[in-house]
């Protein structure tokens, strides 16, 4: 098995930064979507649910390679894109359990002392 | 939310700031995976990857062995009978050190098609907890905690 990667990655490797350009789009989170409902589709079959021309959809799919949340394989002559899942949860334990965390716990606290109570 | 049918084939890539001999090591030896793999001692060597969950051991088959680049094993869930009772499938490890002083950490986890719920098992937070746990310890030296 082959990886094939287009991508130089260079001071970005490790940056969150790439992650949050990539999301902010509508349609990188709708490719993201399609290849979370099935993984390992080509640029045809992706091309083929947007209304958008090959070139739009290979510059999107390209953003999505450089930050790492897509991966593409070669299976004999297709390019299969499978979604890669670990930047988001990177960026989950990075940013979204600091700030939630808290909160979560007060929430689970002041549940527990109403159930006492009651 | 869609819904999700989990794959047959799965990627997962992860850099990681170490050493490809660093990985190896963290990925073949219980002392380290029992630090991030959900307390699973995994022992692998050239010919069998002997995991231990509390009470429960399991075996599964090597591969492929080509240390620190390529390591291929069998996948058998054996942690809850619905599991056990599936076929089967094929983890791959591949090592790949960059210019800049990381390894890319490729895991692919296939042949899954006699195995949907341990595909579902592993796919979601499965694999990506392991790999962001993984990276974590090596990174500095702490597992992640919960």
């Amino acid at each position: 098995m082959t990886c094939d990667r287009l991508v130089t990655y260079d001071a970005g490797v490790t940056d969150d930064d790439a992650v949050f350009k990539a999301l902010a789009d509508p349609t990188r989170r709708y490719l993201l979507d399609r290849l979370y409902e099935r993984d390992g589709r080509t640029l045809t079959e992706l091309e083929s649910e947007l209304e958008m021309t090959r070139f739009g959809v290979m510059k999107h799919l390209r953003v999505l390679e450089d930050a790492g949340l897509v991966v593409t394989r070669r299976a004999g002559r297709e390019k299969q894109h499978f979604l890669n899942p670990v930047p988001i949860r990177l960026v989950h334990d990075r940013w979204i359990d600091k700030y939630t965390e808290h909160r979560v716990a007060a929430l689970s606290d002041l549940k527990k002392r109403l159930e006492e109570s009651a | 939310m869609t819904t999700m049918t989990a794959q047959a084939t799965q990627v997962y890539q992860v850099f990681i700031r170490a050493t490809p001999e660093q990985i190896w090591q963290a990925i073949t030896n219980a002392e380290f995976t029992e630090r991030y793999f959900y307390g699973t001692r995994i022992d692998t060597t050239a010919d069998r990857r002997l995991t231990q969950w509390e009470k429960q051991v399991g075996e599964d088959p090597v591969l492929e062995w080509d240390p620190p680049r390529k390591l291929v094993h069998g996948w058998h869930s054996k942690w809850n009978d619905e599991l056990s009772a599936e076929e089967p499938s094929r983890v791959s490890w591949e090592l790949e050190a960059q210019d800049d002083g990381t390894t890319l950490l490729t895991v692919v986890h296939d042949q899954l098609e006699g195995a949907p719920k341990t595909a579902a098992s592993v796919s979601g937070p499965g694999w990506t907890r392991v790999l962001s746990g993984l990276k974590t310890l090596l990174e500095t030296g702490e597992p992640l905690v919960g």
